[in-house]
């Protein structure tokens, strides 16, 4: 038996430890913001926090979490405004939307650890998140509005 | 979840739910008044529903799959209402015939829709005023739609759309010829920014893509496809994979009967209670599969054919004067050739839908571009009708054109139907790159004479590709509408000039792309003007407004069709002005080589849009970066011009990718990349940094935006690469190429 918090609320899960987190989420709690992009961590659309930091949900098991604390997009803030969602749609981020969760769940855990990072480090923290639209320059533009640091 | 979201509810009678008894529905268009208007909901026009409540109900009929349209064309018909945006809800459509084409592709929602959203919109404000003169007994000339309500300014009297409903559904529907349309300066949401309506969903996660709809009682399905296309299941061994646990049996899916159409490729399906215990099981079958003809195919061996095929003559598609006579006697001839490759479109959602088999008919949830197609193909798959087959759209997480083709929607009904269950099966990323409709590779050779001048007195152009016709003909080897996408219609002022096509075999599914043929069609012939240019010693800007020649207007229909005036004539005027507009915001004449950093121009026009396109590149030991583009386009009336820079921000990005790292190849038949590792595509630190987008204000019809943006980038790119290096490229993509 495993247990971990997801979005605040204790759960108890009994099957196979190898699932991935992601598959758990989507197809057994129904939570379906973190996204199925790549399932090889490769591109960032199922980025979750775990213990608070951005972590791929797709590469990451069950038996890996256990005892953790999981936040995932739908927790990020109740009120879906969380600073970098108020961003977000100040910019008008999402074409698509599909990797977007993923996107902002990778910021968040970046502005946690510097509250203000160079163009540099948002290049290096926002890499690994593929977004097909192409909606980067917004996003790092989000990221910089959110941190209170110059465009 | 606000109430204009996707929501996924089973039910069958989807468009009797969408308007309460009491609302008012009108049928002008595509739909006589019709019968599914309840007594209170007023449907003045498919696209239209007004309740009682004072809610206005607009349909979007076609598929957002990141573009926005899911709001800029009920902006469109909110405008024309005099609606308030807040009291609008947006629904969307189940594919309908009577919805007009629900294909969400060839950048044509706009283009197609402006006019009849206009009408759906006017025509119900009309009538709402006509019900108010009716109501006060007044001339209908002194009543006036504003915000949601009828004004009386002569008697400051109002009444809310709300209270007019009853009254205005037993108007006469005006005559399309009758309709009074707000003059432009009335504008409160066309030409302005009006945020998408599923923003707030996206941000918190709660928005339904077709990765994210569920049925009840649904089971997964991961399905094993061919390794080579065409090939075929001779037998397999499922115990193994019947062991994992969560998974419940295997199922097969017979093979396509050529031609391939939208049809599943065939394979084996695991299916099991979760999307992962169905790929786990999926790792754990042994299959033998008889491969076919096309295991064949190896991409090396099949470019050197393509590029064969077109250095010699083939098959003339455009012929202006004699270039033959000209390349005999003119001073200086130029040859070269370029090579684009196969390509997949990799939107960041996999192909995905989930389907129910029930009583002879089927409901299905789908990530979807195009719901008649699905309609048809599940029907022909199972042997029903069109009509029994109920599909709901999601929002797609991406599309390019791939989700126009619904081959994983008949995969999930086919299962369906086999297991009593409703099924999803769950593309991986690995199928959707290895068992894509590639975009078709192509390589072209291109000849000219010049003058004394370095200006062409003679083009010749060979083009040799998969035609996307071979989904429909087994035979097809030249391509058709492909010739319309930047070769035939190249609008150089050039008096001996000739377009060909070759033959080519089709031995993998080919399909559209986000701009199709323009991608290489564009990056040929903006590349090989470059090099006449550079040949010539002359500025770029000044060499291509030069070959384009005076203003002036071009018809490129058949002369048997030039019935009447078209709008959308090629208009030089038009595509010089881009290029002016782009050079100038881009610096071009103060801004030279050096340090390995230079700009590069390449314009094109597709979906009847002028994009003129200039990239800076910065190349450094062999890396390239791009620290800006800018982009001039003239695409007519634009509706929601946020959503149009963003189209064509993306653009630059999904260009970049195609022009630096794309590329499908195969080997023995089987389609060597799988993953995001081996089939990169642009990511943060390597797209452009900036893209700057330039509107041309315009009162001409609208014209396409999703995909015009994506030809000018890979030639912009390799232009400013020769700029900055001497290093000319022909071959995509990039790649290792710059040392």
């Amino acid at each position: 038996m495993i247990e971990i918090t997801v979005n605040g609320s204790v759960k108890q899960y009994d099957g196979d430890p190898a699932m991935p987190v992601l598959w758990y989420l989507r197809d057994l709690l129904e939570l379906t913001g973190a996204k199925f992009g790549c399932g090889m961590g490769l591109c960032g659309a199922c980025t979750v926090h775990v213990e608070g930091k951005a972590t791929r949900s797709c590469v990451t098991n069950m038996s890996d979490v256990a005892g953790k604390r999981i936040t995932t997009i739908e927790g990020l803030d109740p009120s879906g405004n969380h600073p970098l969602q108020k961003a977000w749609r100040a910019v008008n981020v999402p074409q698509c939307g599909y990797c977007q969760g993923g996107q902002i769940m990778q910021a968040a855990s970046l502005l946690a650890q510097k509250p203000k990072p160079t163009d540099r480090e948002i290049d290096e923290a926002m890499q690994g998140n593929i977004c097909r639209c192409g909606t980067y320059q917004r996003i790092r533009q989000a990221v910089k509005m959110a941190a209170g640091v110059r465009a | 979840m606000k109430a204009n979201s996707i929501t996924v509810v089973t039910r069958r009678g989807f468009l009797g739910t969408t308007f309460s008894a009491g609302a008012l529905v009108l049928g002008t268009r595509f739909l006589p008044v019709n019968a599914v208007a309840a007594e209170a909901t007023w449907q003045p026009n498919v696209y239209l529903g007004l309740e009682p409540d004072g809610r206005v109900i607009i349909i979007a009929h076609r598929s957002e799959m990141g573009t926005g349209i899911r709001t800029s064309l009920p902006m469109i018909v909110a405008e024309e209402l005099e609606a308030d945006w807040t009291r609008v809800k947006i629904k969307q459509a189940i594919g309908d015939a009577k919805y007009g084409s629900q294909d969400t592709d060839g950048s044509e929602s706009i283009r197609d829709f402006y006019d009849p959203m206009r009408e759906a919109g006017a025509s119900a404000r009309m009538m709402l005023e006509a019900a108010a003169a009716s109501k006060w007994s007044v001339p209908v000339a002194e009543c006036r739609a504003k915000n949601h309500e009828v004004l009386h300014a002569k008697t400051n009297r109002k009444l809310s759309f709300g209270e007019l409903v009853p009254l205005a559904s037993k108007q006469p529907v005006p005559k399309k010829e009758q309709l009074k349309f707000k003059p432009a300066a009335e504008y409160r949401y066309v030409g302005k920014l009006v945020p998408i309506t599923d923003l707030d969903d996206i941000l918190a996660g709660h928005a339904v893509f077709g990765m994210d709809a569920r049925m009840p009682g649904m089971v997964y399905a991961s399905i094993e496809h061919p390794p080579v296309f065409g090939g075929t299941l001779k037998s397999y061994d499922d115990a193994e994979a019947r062991k994992v646990r969560g998974v419940s049996k295997t199922l097969t899916i017979p093979p396509f009967k050529p031609p391939y159409a939208f049809q599943p490729l065939g394979g084996v399906a695991v299916i099991a209670d979760n999307t992962w215990a169905a790929m786990q099981g999926r790792r754990k079958l042994k299959i033998n599969w008889e491969l076919g003809p096309n295991a064949s195919l190896d991409s090396v061996a099949y470019k050197k054919t393509l590029q064969e095929t077109a250095r010699k003559a083939c098959k003339v598609a455009r012929n202006d004067g004699d270039v033959e006579a000209e390349f005999k006697k003119a001073p200086k001839i130029h040859e070269a050739e370029y090579y684009v490759p196969h390509l997949a479109h990799a939107s960041m959602e996999p192909p995905v839908a989930v389907a129910e088999f029930k009583n002879g008919k089927v409901e299905l949830w789908a990530s979807t571009q195009n719901p008649q197609a699905v309609q048809e193909t599940v029907a022909k798959a199972l042997g029903i009708k069109p009509a029994d087959v109920l599909c709901h759209v999601t929002l797609l997480g991406g599309g390019f054109g791939r989700k126009s083709k619904p081959d994983y929607c008949a995969e999930a009904a086919v299962l369906s139907k086999q297991l009593g269950k409703p099924v999803k099966v769950v593309w991986s990323r690995e199928d959707d790159i290895r068992f894509d409709f590639y975009h078709a590779v192509a390589a072209m050779y291109i000849k000219a004479a010049t003058d004394e001048k370095g200006r062409p007195t003679a083009w010749l152009q060979r083009s040799v590709f998969p035609p996307i016709g071979s989904q429909d003909d087994v035979t097809a080897k030249y391509g058709t509408f492909e010739l319309d996408m930047g070769w035939t219609d190249v609008p150089f002022d050039i008096p001996n000039f000739r377009a060909e096509c070759g033959p080519a075999d089709t031995q993998i599914r080919i399909g559209w792309m986000r701009s199709v043929a323009n991608i290489p069609h564009a990056f040929a012939v903006q590349s090989f003007t470059d090099e006449l240019a550079a040949a010539a010693g002359r500025d770029r800007v000044e060499y291509l407004l030069d070959v384009l020649g005076k203003p002036r207007k071009i018809d490129l229909r058949p002369p048997a069709e030039r019935k009447g005036p078209d709008p959308y004539m090629l208009d030089i005027a038009r595509m010089r002005r881009v290029i002016e507009i782009a050079a100038e915001r881009s610096g071009w004449a103060t801004k030279k080589p050096g340090n390995g950093r230079a700009l590069g121009i390449a314009v094109h026009r597709s979906f009847l849009t002028y994009v003129a396109t200039v990239v800076e590149v910065e190349v450094d030991n062999g890396k390239i970066r791009i620290p800006r583009v800018d982009i001039a386009l003239d695409t007519g009336k634009v509706i929601n011009p946020d959503r149009v820079r963003a189209q064509l921000e993306g653009a630059s990005v999904f260009g970049a990718s195609i022009a630096l790292m794309g590329e499908i190849t195969a080997a023995n038949g089987r389609v060597q990349q799988s993953n995001f590792d081996t089939y990169p595509v642009a990511r943060l630190n390597e797209a452009p940094v900036e893209t700057h987008v330039h509107i041309v204000p315009s009162n001409a019809p609208p014209a396409g935006v999703g995909e015009p943006g994506v030809p000018p980038m890979s030639p912009a790119i390799c232009n400013a690469i020769f700029a900055a290096t001497g290093k000319r490229i022909r071959d995509l993509p990039i790649k290792k190429q710059l040392g």
